[in-house]
């Protein structure tokens, strides 16, 4: 059942060209997904971490989901690099249409959710949902967010958003059932820029409170 | 973005007179990208695309237009080489090589099952790549836009290899009703014993909602066995996706990179270039197959 004594998980089936990894925590997720980005077992295309899930992809031309589960019991996961990612500063005018409700339902108000927001070092766990949309955890944890009941049809892009554990940053107008709590103008997604993601797996962030400055 | 043959640089060009309903530049995809959210994209039908390219003896991931449901007119402007493959278009040479001469057009007829049709150029469409791929992936937003009428696409350099295939027999897309092979799938245990025997004893209809992302079926709603929220995880081209209101979702080449909903099964990818022709109207049932039981 497990890789080592720390990091246990469980397969679970997707077909002949994927499958699951769950995990027991997010740290446990990176861990394997670390050591795994940098000696992808043969066959596997690509890799798709998230909360506690580790998706890979392969192609059954080459491979079949069973030896890359072999493989990957093999791996020596790799914990705990967080602190070494790049620092990208992220300046956010604190407009958000959910953010006076958020402050009420979480009972920090609307200015505590912009303190805990800014107060804490935040590190890209993983991306989905859109290209360059970054899911970021808190470094100091304490958010635990419910999303919207209703999602929004339309968010605009560069809304700052929180939902669970995670904050995030819409790369462009899409659909959304965050809350949302401010904007900004960094593009956080842009195809003339190499990489074109911003908000890459380890990337470390900190949200700057526009007005305060 | 000449057109005809220019005598110093040998560009080939098509001109698109109508795209039709929907017509894309589609390639193998974009691979290796997805924990930047990124997901493959490519042609939604792979084996008539792979097909498309050697029968005019390209290379394997050269760019074709993926047709969907006919409706595409294009003026060659210089003498080319094509073939199509996958949904038949009535009256036009199918799986087979075949060639326009410069100054006529090529129409397609809306298919008589089937829906994507590929057509390959020799020398493929030359296009400008967005991370490592032409495709256009309508879910993401990425690569070329769909085709609009007056687009001109250059035609790449004829390669070395000749076409030595003249007409390949393949199996054409049916336009009645499908039985389609799913394995169990990381979620289920999220469909009840009676979802479960629904999923797997119903019809279910293609409906008018579906496109490149994924199929929406209609029937029976799917009894699920939880209505608590799933932390959002990695999704597979082949993945049913069972949203709360139980009408499951077949992704196809553009689904999402992860999604919050559960997937209690997997359509086995020998089918899934079968489900990529499936038409509105059209209906699945599925079983599950002997050999991932």
């Amino acid at each position: 059942m497990s890789t080592g004594p720390d990091v246990p998980f469980t397969v679970l089936p997707c077909g002949s060209a994927a499958l699951m990894l769950e995990l027991d925590s997010l740290d446990d997720v990176l861990a394997i997904y670390a050591a795994l980005a940098d000696y992808p077992p043969a066959g596997v295309l690509d890799l798709v971490p998230a909360a506690r899930t580790l998706m890979l992809h392969l192609d059954p031309a080459q491979t079949e989901p069973a030896a890359v589960e072999r493989a990957v019991r093999q791996v020596t996961p790799r914990h705990g690099d967080r602190t070494h990612g790049e620092l990208v500063e992220i300046p956010v005018v604190y407009d958000g249409q959910d953010l006076d409700e958020l402050g009420s339902l979480t009972g920090w108000g609307a200015d505590g959710v912009v303190e805990r927001h800014t107060g804490t070092e935040w590190t890209v766990a993983f991306c989905g949902f859109a290209p360059g949309f970054g899911y970021m955890v808190s470094d100091s944890g304490g958010f635990d967010i419910p999303r919207r009941s209703t999602p929004r049809t339309k968010v605009p892009p560069g809304a700052v958003g929180l939902a669970g554990e995670f904050a995030g940053v819409y790369p462009r107008e899409s659909p959304g059932g965050w809350q949302l709590i401010g904007s900004t103008d960094l593009q956080t997604f842009d195809l003339d820029r190499e990489p074109p993601a911003l908000l890459t797996p380890g990337t470390r962030v900190r949200f700057l409170d526009k007005r305060a400055t | 973005m000449s057109t005809g043959r220019d005598a110093a640089t040998d560009v080939a060009t098509l001109t698109v007179v109508e795209p039709g309903p929907l017509t894309t530049l589609q390639d193998a995809g974009r691979l290796g990208l997805a924990s930047l959210g990124i997901g493959r994209s490519g042609a939604c039908d792979r084996e008539s695309y792979r097909l498309a390219n050697r029968l005019v003896g390209n290379e394997p991931g050269e760019v074709v237009l993926e047709v969907t449901f006919g409706g595409l007119e294009v003026r060659a402007d210089a003498d080319v080489v094509l073939a199509l493959t996958g949904a038949r278009c009535p009256g036009l040479p199918h799986d087979a090589v075949f060639s326009m001469s410069r100054g006529s057009t090529l129409r397609l007829p809306p298919p008589v099952s089937g829906l994507r049709t590929y057509v390959a150029v020799r020398g493929g469409i030359d296009a400008p790549e967005v991370l490592g791929s032409c495709s256009t992936d309508l879910l993401a937003g990425l690569g070329p836009k769909a085709l609009a009428a007056g687009d001109a696409l250059s035609v790449g350099p004829a390669p070395k290899a000749f076409p030595n295939v003249d007409v390949a027999p393949v199996a054409e897309p049916t336009a009645g009703d499908v039985t389609v092979s799913v394995m169990r799938g990381p979620r289920d245990d999220w469909l009840t014993d009676q979802g479960w025997a629904a999923l797997l004893g119903e019809w279910y209809a293609v409906t008018s909602e579906s496109n490149r992302i994924g199929i929406r079926l209609d029937g029976p709603a799917l009894e699920r066995a939880k209505d608590e929220e799933l932390r959002s995880e990695g999704m597979a081209r082949g993945a049913l996706q069972v949203p709360p209101a139980g009408k499951p979702v077949l992704f196809l080449a553009d689904h999402p990179v992860t999604g919050g909903y559960p997937v209690p099964a997997y359509v086995l990818e020998e089918d899934l270039d079968m489900c990529a022709q499936l038409c509105p109207g059209q209906r699945v049932r599925f079983r599950l197959s002997p050999s991932a039981l």
